[in-house]
Parts: structure tokens; sequence; C-alpha cells
């Protein structure tokens, strides 16, 4: 079974050092498969979405994100480059890249209460003796079924969510 | 520009060719990793390149076209030799004075700051540091000559992991910097990361070269049913694993290259990628006629 609660994996770097104005640090993984420019963009996002990034926030420094990773520059600057394609940041000429969007739809008060009461239904499928996979597989197949119920009465254009419909 | 370019490069030692024919074109901008088995010509290369060996046949210009060794080459590159040669009984100080007075440009204030950030004091002889220590120093004193082409020869094979890693960082660092970068290599699991210029060598021959973005585009890795893998034989397929009932081909393909019925087609990694190569010595991804511009090859031949 998995570790106690609160085992997370968050490892600290043995010197412990952070970047100077910089929100966020990027960590690799090398064997997921995932190609590392691809890591560095999804870090982004996943940051933006929980609320770690905002927009403002400057992105670390290319050639620090090198230093502490030890990888190619021209991966960063692929990463960085894709970022900004999406809309997600904005590179300003001599002193670097910055968020201009966001993912996150809620702000992270809000974003703390949602987890916690995941945290509780976790303990209680954790209790009801369900493991990790279980989980996981259980929580998947929730999310799918209030997506396709959702698109389900919206496509049937009942006339009372109309109004929704109206977004193109 | 690139910073090395040779044509017909060979160089013979008694009556065997360590390097042969070799025509290569290497852009500026990169961090080259060059691969190859023991003995494939990965060192005489380097040694070619930064002037240290003369050519028996061919030609070798580095910067965009000065010629190897002379005054001008020598003083944009900045090598490395095997396993980080530092005279052991010298102090740190001494060897960056040495240095100092060796060379016509040579960033002492660099040199000092980065030995004081890496904790190795000015007093300290070589002898007496860690193995990580001893190639940080070596390293720290190239940069202070702050070349345009690094080159380094084996630069990890000694180091532990940490050492590894902060050298790396060292080394990329200055690429950020805009330093070009040529390193031959034995770890292949930690290539990807590093390098975005591909050199495989092979019985003195360059057997792959290229971008490895490209490289990586370039190929796939198809899997089926091993009854219908010599379906193939006339595809450009570079290596064959066949299992009793399943085979995977490594086959010249991108991704707009359409897949057989009832095969899987799956990217494939620079370590899997250079591994096939070396297992077909007689298979070869070279750019086209087109030479330097990186992103056209020519068809594999098998």
């Amino acid at each position: 079974m998995g570790s106690g609660p609160g085992g997370g994996d968050g490892k600290i770097a043995p010197s412990g050092r952070v970047a100077a104005g910089s929100a966020i640090e990027f960590r690799l993984d090398p064997g997921s498969g995932v190609p590392t420019y691809l890591q560095l963009v999804q870090q982004v996002e996943h940051a933006l979405r929980l609320g770690y990034l905002k927009p403002g926030d400057q992105l670390p420094k290319v050639r620090d994100v090198v230093a502490s990773l030890a990888i190619n520059p021209n991966t960063v600057l692929k990463a960085y480059k894709e970022l900004e394609t999406k809309g997600l940041t904005a590179g300003r000429p001599g002193q670097g890249t910055f968020i201009q969007a966001t993912l996150s739809q809620v702000a992270l008060p809000e974003l703390t209460g949602l987890r916690r009461s995941l945290s509780g239904w976790l303990a209680a499928a954790d209790g009801a003796g369900l493991d990790r996979d279980g989980m996981v597989a259980l929580f998947s197949s929730a999310l799918r079924d209030f997506y396709e119920r959702r698109r389900g009465s919206r496509t049937r254009g009942s006339p009372a969510s109309g109004e929704t419909e109206g977004v193109a | 520009m690139n910073v090395v370019e040779t044509s017909g490069l060979g160089k013979r030692y008694g009556r065997t060719w360590a390097l042969h024919e070799c025509a290569l074109a290497i852009p500026a901008g990169h961090v080259t990793a060059l691969v190859g088995p023991n003995g494939a010509g990965k060192t005489t290369l380097l040694n070619l390149a930064v002037g240290l060996a003369e050519p028996s046949a061919g030609a070798v210009t580095v910067l965009g076209g000065v010629p190897a060794g002379s005054p001008a080459a020598l003083d944009g590159i900045a090598f490395v030799a095997q396993d980080a040669p530092v005279y052991k009984n010298l102090s740190a100080g001494d060897m960056l004075h040495v240095t100092g007075n060796l060379n016509h440009r040579f960033d002492r204030a660099y040199a000092q700051d980065r030995l004081a950030e890496l904790g190795i004091p000015l007093k300290q002889k070589a002898g007496r540091m860690s193995g990580g220590q001893q190639a940080q120093l070596a390293l720290t004193l190239a940069l202070a000559r702050r070349p345009r082409l690094l080159v380094l020869d084996e630069p990890v094979a000694m180091l532990d992991p940490i050492a590894r890693h902060d050298f790396m960082a060292t080394v990329l660092a200055a690429a950020a910097d805009g330093v070009s970068v040529l390193l031959s290599s034995h770890v292949l699991a930690e290539l990807e990361r590093v390098a975005d210029y591909l050199i495989l060598l092979s019985k003195g021959r360059v057997q792959v070269a290229g971008q490895v973005e490209d490289l990586l585009a370039a190929h796939r890795m198809l899997s089926g049913p091993a009854g219908e893998a010599d379906r193939y034989a006339d595809r450009p397929v570079v290596h064959v694993r066949r299992g009793e009932a399943q085979a995977h081909l490594l086959v010249r393909a991108g991704a707009q290259n359409p897949v057989p019925d009832g095969w899987e087609a799956h990217p494939v990694g620079l370590e899997e990628l250079v591994l096939a190569y070396l297992r077909e010595p007689g298979a070869a991804a070279l750019p086209g006629p087109a030479r330097g511009r990186g992103a056209t090859m020519t068809e594999v031949a098998r």
C-alpha cells in the first residue's frame, strides 16, 4: 500500500537553493518518457492551474534552469517559446519571461477548500478499503459520467440551458 | 557558421586509419555529443579539431573556416583532455597564474570567482582535490580563456553522479552564454538532456550526424507480427529485434509516413536510436548534399 498520510514525494534539493525572483523551481523525471521541454511546459501549466503561478510572475531565467537541471539551453528556450505561443507567457527583452494569462479558474483559498473536501473523500475511500488505483479508477469514471451527463443535458437543447450555449 | 568542418579528413597511425573519409559540418550554437564505441576515432577527431594532431588526409577547419591549430583557432578554442589533467603539484592559484601567463586572453576575475563559488581554496594543491574538484578546476581554466568553442574529451567518465551533474551544469551554463560545445561521451543515458546535435562515429567513419530533434523526428519504432517483418525489407529499416510472435523495427520514417495495418508506431528516444545504429554499423543517417544545413538527410544505406 501507499505511504502514510502526508507522505508526499516532495524532495528538497540538498542545497535548498531557491532561484531568486522566481515562484517555481523545475524538476525532471528522466523515466517519464515525456520529452524534457514538454515536462517544463506541463509544470508551468500545472502551477498555473494550482495557483502557484499568477500573471506578472517571472519564470526562472533560462541560464538558471540550465545550471540547476544540467540540461541543454535550447530545450529551455523551446519550452519558453511554446508557452509564449500558447499565450501563457510573454518575454520582456533584457528582463526575462513573465506569466501573462492564467489557467486556474478559481482562487487559491477556494482551491484549498476544494482540496480539503477531496482529502476527506480520499480518507473515506481508503477507509472503505479502496487502494490508490481503485480511487483513480472511481474518480476518473465519476468525472467522465459528470461531463457526459452535462453534455447530454446541453445537447438535448432544453430551453433552460440555452443561455450557456450562447458562447461560441 | 560551422564551428568544426571537415572534408575527406583522415588520420593514420602506422597502417591503421583511426579516422577515414570524415565529412562533417557542426553548426555553431549547439551542444554536440560525439559518441561511438572504443576505438571509433572520437579522441582522434577531437585532437585534429583542436590542432593537437595533423591530418594524414583531407582538411579540418574551425570557427567558420580557420585552419585547425592556427593561432586564430587556438585563441578561440578551449580544450579539456580526457580525465581533466591538472598539474598535481601545483596549487589552484599557481595553475591560474600559469594559465593566465600562457594565454593572451584570460579572465582572471572570472576564474577566481568561480573557484570561490566551488569552494576550492587557491592554496589547495590539485593533487589533493577530489576528482570532481580537479575536473571543475580544469573547466574553470578553460572557460576563463573565454572560448567560442569548448571541446571536452570524455569529461565526466571518472566522476560520481553529483560531480557529473555539477560539471555538466557549468558546461551547459556556458552554452547558454553562447559558447558552442563539442564533447565525447560514453554516457548515453544523459545524452538526450544535454546534447542537441549528435555525431556517431563507428570504426573511424561518421555513421550518424544531425540535430537531435531532426534525427528523432525522422525515426519510428514499428511493432507488429514477426511473420510480416520481412515484408518491410524494402523500407529503410535500421535495426530489427524479433521475437517468436512480435518484431520491432527501427525505421527511417517520420510521423507523416503511414503505419502498416496491424503495426504500431512509437517515437524513439536518443539512447534507443544510438544503440540501434551501434548494433548496425552498416546503417547510416547523414546530412544530404546540402551539408551543414542540418535538416535534409539522405536515405539510410542498409
